[in-house]
């Protein structure tokens, strides 16, 4: 605690087995140091490290999409047969990992389950940035991506009106939708905690900054009732959104002809891989933020523990999927859907595919036994190996499809060009700048929140 | 005193002690009061007695709104407007339009929310008095107050003060207009 804020780590025992919260903590305490992070404390150098690889990228991603732009969507590897490639894969990919955020934040809060107090503020903070993220992807993929504004319906010259019977136009709408309800959920969630940190702010820029956000919160009685009916409605409103999002981006391939596309298991199957790459990547930010930030008591072993168990559970689900997408093919007797599962797993793409067994069904399953569930360096590890996992399903399920349909004599390769990885590269790095970005001036844990788990929130009936 | 008041208000160190002076409070026959925690109590919306069932309403009407709103963009691009024939599915294609409607039920709802919230509580509001209680930047902190305002029929300043101190408080403070 080279900061100076008050630890009360240092004089008391450790945390003990299955607490949310490290013993110890006040109102004031907590609130001191958690709003440190963003106002007072002196910033990590791995923030810097951090956020300098983050902005380098994201001048890669600039570079390539003036590149897509000038020289046009060419310069993608995309071409017939295989005309969705690493654009819509990358697309889905990032839009999977949106949606921990919207089930810790939504989908808990619905079922009170207090551990996602200290979590829910990064990964709603996830879901918008890699939303962001994902939606450059087809707006890029049109080719020309200044009249994308055509996706929209809007009165024109021309008197066109999109098509409502595509799931393209469903995908703006389910996408729009998600990207503005998610900055809702997540900015209402934090107006108390701006003023929080309005009250405590001492530079008169932060004031000033702090003050505008929080639009005058005070914490009136009055207005913290309507603040948590709105919070209730809203995650309810979320809950079915979420779902709907993912199936929405399934029925993109669901509603296609493609083998290994037209299959009744695609929406469930897509929401809980949705869900178990959304926790992964969750868990690949929370250990090192915890470490660098000192955030052991806040994001304790309990959490990291249920997160591997959800993604344990997710695992299970997707595995089946798998399962009833090889069954199918055997059982519908087509030709296509019997020849595409074969190729899947000998074609010359057979190693994406073992490698995504391996990833997703195989390797989760040591997430069973708790000494790895509680092990910080395994669980990052895991955490990385089902976002490897998750981004070669994609890529078995687009590009592999694609490559092989009905008639052999359309069939063709493809292989990411160096502006396939160059954008897949700067996305990250948008994300991860936009990420740093966020944990230096706002609150990532969510500060009343937290307060209202300390035992000494409880307001005592028999006194009262 | 140097101005007009806006109330007095009283500190208190803990949410039970609040809750507590705010029933007193009650049963005193004080009506315009509130209280401020740095978060949410639910025993003091019920001290404070607050039945407000409106935002659940405005949520209600924004998705009805939205629904409608959604699947009649729908229905009029493809119907009247801009009549297609895609592959001889019909031009109102209800199960088609179910995705957009529902989108945008969302949508609306949401909005609905939030905005609902934000302007029942009468936000964003720049200035308030209470702000001018000098300790009250502790009310996002670990504080907890009680505000009894001086437009109160039953409001005194000197009996409402000597009131507010019987309840154990911390601190009693004028609350400057």
């Amino acid at each position: 605690m080279a900061d100076g804020t008050p630890n009360p780590a240092a004089e008391k025992p450790a945390t003990p087995h299955g607490a949310i919260l490290a013993p110890g903590y006040s109102f004031t305490t907590l609130t001191d140091k958690l709003a440190s992070i963003a106002l007072s404390r002196r910033t990590p150098r791995a923030w810097f490290f951090g956020a300098a690889v983050g902005f380098l990228l994201t001048m890669v991603l600039l570079g390539t999409i003036t590149a897509i732009v000038f020289r046009g969507v060419g310069l993608f590897g995309v071409n017939v047969p295989v005309g969705w490639g690493f654009d819509i894969l990358n697309f889905v990919w990032w839009i999977g990992i949106g949606h921990a955020g919207t089930l810790i934040s939504a989908i808990l809060l619905l079922l009170r389950q207090p551990w996602r107090n200290s979590i829910n503020r990064f990964a709603e903070a996830m879901t918008i940035f890699a939303v962001s993220c994902a939606g450059l992807y087809p707006l890029l993929h049109t080719g020309r991506p200044w009249m994308d504004y055509w996706l929209l319906p809007y009165p024109n010259s021309m008197g066109m009106w999109p098509n409502f019977r595509s799931p393209l136009v469903w995908d703006v709408f389910a996408v729009s939708t998600y990207a503005t309800v998610s900055l809702l959920f997540w900015y209402v969630g934090m107006i108390p905690d701006l003023a929080t940190l309005r009250d405590r702010a001492k530079k008169l820029w932060a004031k000033l900054l702090y003050g505008m956000l929080a639009m005058g919160w005070r914490g009136s009685a009055r207005h913290w009732q309507r603040y948590e009916t709105a919070s209730l409605l809203l995650a309810g409103l979320a809950t079915p959104l979420v779902i709907s999002v993912h199936t929405v981006v399934s029925f993109d391939f669901a509603a296609g002809i493609v083998p290994g596309w037209h299959a009744t298991i695609f929406p469930p199957y897509f929401v809980a891989g949705a869900i178990y790459a959304g926790f992964a990547m969750v868990l690949t930010l929370a250990i090192p933020l915890r470490k660098i930030y000192g955030l052991e008591d806040f994001i304790t072993l309990k959490h990291l523990d249920n997160m591997a168990k959800i993604t344990l559970a997710t695992s299970l689900i997707v595995a089946y999927g798998y399962g009833v997408e090889a069954f199918m093919a055997y059982y519908s007797g087509n030709v296509y859907e019997r020849y595409m599962i074969w190729n899947r797993m000998n074609g010359p793409y057979h190693y994406m595919y073992w490698a995504l067994i391996f990833c997703n069904v195989i390797a989760p399953q040591v997430l069973w036994f708790r000494k790895v569930r509680r092990n910080i360096p395994a669980l990052f590890c895991m955490a990385m190996i089902v976002n490897v996992g998750m981004w070669l399903e994609r890529y078995v399920i687009i590009v592999v499809s694609l490559s092989r349909d009905f008639l052999p004599s359309s069939w063709g390769m493809y292989h990411g060009t160096r502006f396939d990885w160059s954008m897949f590269l700067g996305t990250i790095g948008l994300f991860i700048a936009l990420l740093f970005l966020f944990i230096r001036v706002l609150p990532m844990i969510s500060i009343f929140e937290m307060r209202a788990i300390l035992p000494e929130a409880k307001v005592r009936e028999e006194e009262a | 005193m140097s101005g007009p008041i806006y109330g007095l208000m009283a500190e208190f160190e803990d949410p039970t002690a609040l809750v507590e002076a705010t029933r007193r409070a009650r049963e005193e026959g004080f009506t315009k009061l509130d209280a401020y925690s740095p978060y949410p109590i639910e025993a003091l919306t019920e001290a404070l007695d607050i039945h407000d069932r409106k935002l659940p309403a405005v949520v209600l009407g924004g998705g009805i709104l939205g629904g409608r709103a959604g699947f009649a963009l729908c229905y009029w691009c493809s119907v009247i407007e801009y009549p297609l024939n895609v592959g001889g599915k019909p031009f109102n294609s209800v199960p088609a339009f179910i995705v957009p409607t529902f989108e945008t039920t969302i949508l609306f709802a949401a909005f609905a929310a939030v905005l609902g919230m934000l302007g029942l509580n009468g936000l964003p509001m720049p200035y308030h008095p209470v702000f001018n209680a000098p300790r009250f930047a502790l009310a996002s902190r670990d504080r907890f107050f009680l505000c009894i305002e001086a437009k109160d029929p039953k409001f005194d300043h000197d009996d409402t003060w000597a009131f507010l101190t019987k309840l154990g408080p911390r601190v009693v403070m004028d609350v400057e207009e």
